[in-house]
């Protein structure tokens, strides 16, 4: 069956998270300079504009810092999934990240504990989402 | 859209180094007041020489709605006849061009027969008119031109624009979170965790804007509704529905400026631009249209700059013509902009707070929401056409000081008054 989503737009410069999410990691971007992280990943630092950068792996925990219901699907490929849900992640190590909440949200508030668990969706691809832990 | 070291010398204007380092020293405001404070001190000593030095003297727009037989340029050209029509000039006279969300500068020069001395293309995006007004006057003030029109056209209804999906491809397109409006979403159930804010306190955006609406021949969308009809509506992006989400129409609008003393020959009473400031919030543009803190030290920037500026206060302010692609922005834009404090937009909105003849009038012309996504364009149209007086049955009697503000990652705010 032919995957219908949109999948990510792989580059050199994002290439070693999906990597990573392929083994079941969670990395972000980390300045060898400053150790500023973030994702997606920049071509220099935005704080110290070192273009040393490398990749290091996150515990994986965060908070949840917001979380919003699609009630519209703009791919065809998410109609099935309607409604679904979107959330907005502060990781331990700093960086936000949009994902997906799955699992329940009846306790679902700003602040909660998450943690990220893994879906292969493709053979090459396996996007991190995250629960409420 | 860089203010080169050549306007500051020909304006004779005190933009010092102090600009570019405020640039930092803005965003780290919030941390550092102090030093914030210091830094925009600089700033606007050069800002301040503009304050009512540049009026607008005729304004345009074509009827909104779906216009399929006509392009960008069919559209700006009527919006621009009707500027021309209403302020009495030669269209020759116009030397300036500034062109927003036209395929083409060029042709559009060449469709108006214009070859101006000084002109600017600005992008496509929801947050481009506040930008364009100041970076006219500023021309104008520097010597570039003398009559600058700006014209924006947007013929997304008839081009079936979803602003959303693989249009405007992201980051996070995987997990399918696209779109303004879910970033708004996004925004505004945080505000709602924070602070308490309720959906039915945030309904009082809609039904005050569709009030005006109702009262604008011209309107897109005219039927008034209730809190409990925008609390039935659909979903969207949950926590917005239908009702929460600006228009997507067709039309252009046309606004031209020059300096105070050459609006006296013109044919209505020149507006004049008493104030105005600026901040961008660029980061996290991997997430767009989002703030983690709803812009609001960008506003508070931008409003501190333009009230200063203009020497007004917030009670001075006859009617707030506020951004509002979706609801949530108004609530974020009275914080910032201080109509109340922090995190209590929403029990200021209650009762109506936003209707004509209430506290604070909003979007007067009915908006975004439901007059015209003109992207606001029309708004800025607006505070003019009420400063003058030609609002009928929903103008703001004794109408005085009118403000303009979008909550954008291009944050602005303009203070217009009477000439």
């Amino acid at each position: 069956m032919s995957y219908t989503k949109p999948l990510p737009r792989i580059d050199t410069l994002n290439q070693p998270f999906w990597d990573a999410a392929k083994q079941n990691r969670l990395v972000v971007q980390c300045c060898t300079a400053c150790g500023d992280t973030r994702f997606p990943p920049s071509p220099v630092c935005p704080k110290c504009l070192s273009a040393e950068q490398t990749w290091k792996d996150v515990s994986g925990r965060g908070t949840l810092q917001s979380w919003v219901e699609f009630h519209r699907a703009y791919w065809d490929g998410f109609k099935p999934d309607l409604p679904y849900k979107c959330c907005m992640v502060q990781l331990e190590e700093g960086p936000l990240l949009v994902s997906n909440l799955v699992g329940s949200d009846a306790n679902a508030k700003l602040g909660a504990p998450v943690r990220v668990v893994f879906e292969p969706v493709t053979d090459e691809i396996t996007l991190p989402k995250f629960t409420l832990a | 859209m860089t203010r080169d070291a050549g306007l500051t010398r020909d304006a004779g204007l005190t933009w010092d180094a102090g600009l570019t380092l405020d640039a930092g020293l803005t965003r780290n405001a919030r941390h550092d007041t102090d030093a914030g404070h210091d830094g925009r001190e600089k700033r606007m000593s050069g800002l301040d020489d503009l304050k009512d030095k540049i009026a607008v003297i005729g304004v345009g727009n074509t009827r909104y709605g779906p216009f399929p037989e006509t392009d960008e340029y069919g559209l700006a050209a009527q919006a621009f006849r009707n500027a021309v029509a209403d302020c009495g000039i030669d269209k020759n006279q116009v030397d300036g061009l500034l062109v927003c969300r036209i395929p083409y500068y060029a042709r559009m020069g060449e469709v108006l027969g214009l070859n101006p001395r000084w002109s600017l293309t600005l992008p496509p995006h929801g947050r481009m008119s506040g930008m364009g007004i100041i970076e006219a006057a500023t021309a104008i003030a520097a010597g570039h031109a003398t009559h600058v029109a700006l014209m924006y056209a947007n013929i997304g209804r008839s081009r079936r624009v979803n602003y959303g999906g693989d249009e405007n491809p992201g980051t996070w397109d995987p997990w399918g979170f696209t779109s303004p409006g879910a970033a708004h979403a996004m925004m505004f159930r945080r505000h709602m965790e924070m602070y308490g804010t309720t959906t039915r306190q945030l309904a009082e955006v809609s039904v005050a804007v569709r009030h005006h609406a109702s009262l604008n021949p011209d309107a897109v969308m005219r039927n008034p509704f209730s809190i409990d009809d925008h609390e039935n509506a659909r979903f969207i992006t949950a926590p917005l529905r239908l009702l929460d989400y600006c228009l997507i129409n067709d039309g252009a609008v046309c606004l031209i400026l020059t300096s105070r003393e050459r609006a006296r020959d013109f044919a209505k009473p020149p507006v004049l631009i008493s104030g105005f400031g600026a901040q961008e919030t660029f980061s996290p543009s991997s997430i767009s249209n989002y703030d983690h803190e709803f812009w609001y030290p960008a506003l508070q920037a931008a409003g501190e700059q333009a009230y200063r500026m203009a020497g007004v206060g917030h009670d001075d302010i006859d009617a707030l013509m506020c951004y509002d692609n979706f609801s949530p922005t108004v609530l974020f834009s009275l914080e910032g902009l201080g109509f109340c404090p922090r995190g209590e937009s929403g029990r200021f909105v209650e009762g109506g707070t936003l209707k004509l003849g209430n506290r604070l009038p909003l979007n007067t012309d009915g908006g975004h929401l439901s007059n015209s996504y003109m992207q606001g364009w029309a708004l800025n149209v607006e505070a003019v056409r009420q400063l003058r007086g030609e609002c009928g049955a929903r103008q703001v009697p004794d109408c005085e000081v009118v403000q303009y503000v979008q909550a954008t990652p291009c944050t602005r705010s303009i203070i217009y008054t009477r000439g």
